[in-house]
């Protein structure tokens, strides 16, 4: 009970609480200075053209922007989904802590999704020309609809952090957080059917280039692939987040949060640990079915088993591991180690295996800048999280709305 | 209309439904019927001398930039080039067994194109004529045309900030509206890529291979590959054996070492997605059922429990009530009426304290 008391809380008279953003320690320096070169590229990017920051040729269309920003992005912020259903659907109540951290992350995740995408077309403020003109046969059509109507969703979910952060300065505020918390299940519902739809279109947008990807990752299941990946995704940064969290930002975590902390970290590594050991028996199935084994011995036969004894079997072993002897810290470490597999997999499949044909001096390795920028990106995300994180009940319960349930 | 009638109408309908689209789904390789005179080109490698004249007129036609080596050059030949938005065809020399052969590169203009298919805001359109043309004035830049493409045709102006579009070749489309023909067909001055309607072409390709035994192999790239295609090329043998009539593996060597890919399968290149977007709307009806079904379980469940516990708690108070009266009624028999209310009075007072205390724990906990 003690702890809830040293959590800054704003109140009316001071809305604001930005000092851990603006002091003067190493972490706000290095964000800064990322911020700062990112500013200048994103200049340049958007006065000189796309070729002036990036290695993106006509033989690679896609690369990095797409591969880590947009499918890196989307899949990492399943955690929004995976915990809105354990905890709303399924009445996992143990986990509600977790709820907040998630949403919030979830749809910032979305959120800079969009952001990057802005940087990787051609013609980023045509983006809304999808409703006016729907190609419907595309797959980055339902992409683009669901990818924007969960943002929406989440939009919403999350906005009742901001509102309990506003309703002492802004009271009518709290007949909307009423009504928001009253659709909650609905929403989570949604949720969950837009996010099986965009997750799994991710994969079926290579579903088009079969002669461009290579076998070992090419399969009519790709779909199901990255939707199945996605929730291992969701349950590893549920626990990664919280990681990173408990290192930066423990001050602001209540006794609830704290107390709850271990049991979220056990239980989902468990369902992590299912679900990466059904994901690796897929994997295996598929390249069984489609005869695809006499690949194995090759250079990319040795990177696909590398992929999957040691980024997919490997976590699972260790999740179930650490998840029967209540070894926490194993736990956490485990969902780094799922996360890095999560990032190259998607890689392989959008510019390691992509192209995989070409000889090597017409492939595709992404430039300084083009990384920088991504790396901004992700810069922009944990920033606004620590603002979020600093200014509204998201590791805590607000005082005023303590003990309600939804 | 009964509700049976209704169940059973409906029921039907959907047979049938399902009926037609499994007659659908046995029809021939896609031919639209607006496509059936549609125009081709038939590109014969035997026949190309790689001179770049069709890469010079189309440069002329198309107000494209110049490149820096002269059309004149014909040693750019041996490098692997490729079509871009600059160049919209070029041609390269590729070794077929042993033996130089050129090959030219354009759009193919597909009958069911993948670019199209892929495009999310429809830029491209399958015209009448054959052609597969890109109008810019909706494209978003996003690019998934050339993810999409199987010949890694569409290029895009990487170095444009304001107005970058994805650009190819057009088959000429503004000539062929005048009754012309592609600049680049004019400009061949050994015929190696001979204008027709498709159909017609594909019946000079089965003439040369007769006219020419064992000149050819025997298989025209694009009369089914991806769909079919509107251009359609001719490999030399090269001393190879021809082999059988359209057989896309034995003929695989031979094209692949002309840079194209026999494996892409007759289908178009979009149909590959058709299923996994197919199953949208499934997700979509069910999903919240299946999820909504969850949840009503889990609420189910949490009423259940909570009942039970009420039903327990009630049980064990019945029984203290039951308990208090039997005791009370023996301290009547033996002891009389005074010691019996002194002993109710007790224990009423004692089992108030007692729930009160038991509240305070609950609130405490809670």
């Amino acid at each position: 009970m003690a702890k809830t008391h040293d959590i800054v809380i704003p109140t009316k008279d001071k809305l604001f609480n930005l000092d851990p953003l603006l002091s003067l320690t190493p972490g706000n320096i290095i964000t800064w200075i990322i911020l700062g070169v990112g500013f200048i590229l994103t200049i340049i990017r958007f006065t000189v053209g796309i070729g002036s920051v990036t290695n993106l040729d006509d033989y690679q269309p896609w690369g990095l922007w797409i591969g880590f920003d947009l499918l890196c992005g989307v899949c990492l912020a399943a955690g929004g989904y995976f915990t809105t259903v354990g905890v709303y659907v399924m009445g996992m109540k143990q986990f509600h802590s977790a709820v907040r951290p998630a949403v919030t992350t979830a749809f910032l995740g979305y959120a800079f999704v969009v952001v990057a995408l802005l940087y990787d077309l051609g013609h980023p403020l045509r983006l809304p020309y999808m409703f006016f003109f729907p190609g419907t046969t595309s797959v980055l059509f339902e992409v683009g609809l669901c990818v924007a109507t969960y943002l929406t969703v989440l939009f919403v979910e999350f906005s009742i952090a901001p509102m309990e952060w506003l309703s002492q300065k802004f009271p009518w505020i709290l007949r909307i957080r009423k009504w928001v918390i009253r659709i909650t299940i609905l929403l989570t519902i949604f949720g969950v059917t837009l996010s099986t739809l965009h997750q799994s279109s991710l994969g079926s947008l290579y579903l088009i280039a079969p002669e461009k990807l290579h076998p070992l990752w090419y399969s009519p299941f790709m779909p199901m692939f990255f939707f199945v990946s996605s929730m291992a995704a969701g349950a590893s940064m549920v626990i990664f987040e919280g990681l990173f969290a408990h290192k930066g930002v423990h001050q602001y975590m209540d006794s609830t949060h704290l107390k709850e902390a271990d049991g979220v970290v056990l239980g989902f590594s468990r369902a992590a640990s299912f679900i990466l050991f059904a994901y690796f028996m897929l994997k295996v199935i598929d390249v069984l079915v489609q005869a695809n084994t006499h690949w194995l011995d090759t250079g990319y036969g040795a990177w696909w088993m590398l992929e999957m004894f040691g980024f997919v079997l490997l976590p699972a072993l260790l999740y179930a591991i650490g998840a029967r002897t209540g070894n926490v810290t194993l736990c956490r470490y485990t969902s780094v180690l799922t996360v890095a597999g999560i990032v190259l997999n998607r890689f392989n499949v959008s510019m390691i295996a992509y192209n995989w044909n070409l000889p090597s001096d017409l492939r595709y390795f992404p430039s300084f800048w083009e990384i920088w920028i991504s790396i901004f990106v992700v810069t922009m995300i944990v920033t606004v999280y620590r603002f979020i994180v600093y200014h509204m009940p998201v590791l805590y319960e607000h005082p005023d709305f303590k003990g309600e349930e939804h | 209309m009964n509700r049976r009638k209704f169940l059973a109408f409906l029921g039907s309908s959907g047979v049938v439904s399902a009926l037609a689209s499994v007659r659908v789904a046995e029809a021939a390789p896609h031919v639209f019927p607006y496509n059936e005179n549609s125009f081709g080109v038939l590109h014969d490698t035997t026949r190309c001398i790689g001179c770049r004249r069709c890469e010079a007129a189309c440069q002329a036609v198309n107000n494209l930039p110049m490149p820096e080596k002269p059309f004149t050059d014909l040693e750019v030949t041996n490098e692997r080039r490729r079509v871009t938005a600059k160049a919209w065809t070029v041609v390269n020399k590729y070794e077929v067994n042993g033996q130089p052969f050129f090959r030219k590169l354009q759009c193919f203009h597909c009958n069911d194109p993948a670019c199209a298919a892929a495009c999310f805001t429809k830029c491209y359109t399958k015209l009448p004529d054959g052609a597969v043309v890109y109008d810019g004035s909706q494209c978003v830049g996003c690019r998934y045309c050339m993810v999409a493409c199987p010949f890694n045709v569409p290029g895009f102006q990487y170095n444009l900030a304001w107005d970058p579009l994805v650009l190819k070749c057009t088959f000429c489309e503004p000539l062929l509206k005048q009754g012309k023909l592609p600049a680049c067909v004019s400009a061949c001055p050994v015929d190696a890529i001979t204008f027709g309607r498709r159909s017609d072409l594909i019946r000079v390709a089965r003439r040369r291979f007769d006219d020419h035994p064992g000149k050819y192999m025997n298989y025209i790239y694009g009369e089914h590959d991806a769909g079919g295609t509107a251009w359609m090329v001719l490999a030399p043998a090269a001393g190879a054996n021809p082999g059988p009539v359209d057989n896309p593996d034995t003929a695989s060597k031979e094209f692949k070492q002309l840079g194209l890919d026999t494996h892409l399968g007759n289908q178009p290149m979009a149909e590959l997605t058709y299923g996994a977007l197919g199953a949208v709307p499934m997700i979509v009806a069910f999903w919240p059922v299946l999820f909504g079904g969850a949840y009503a379980i889990t609420k189910r469940r949490e009423a259940i429990a909570k009942a039970s516990v009420e039903e327990a708690a009630k049980s064990a108070k019945d029984d203290i009530t039951a308990a208090m009266d039997a005791a009370i009624r023996k301290i009547e028999e033996t002891e009389g009426q005074a010691a019996a209310d002194r002993a109710r009075r007790a224990m009423t007072e004692a089992l108030k304290a007692r729930e009160s205390q038991d509240r305070q724990g609950e609130a405490h906990n809670g």
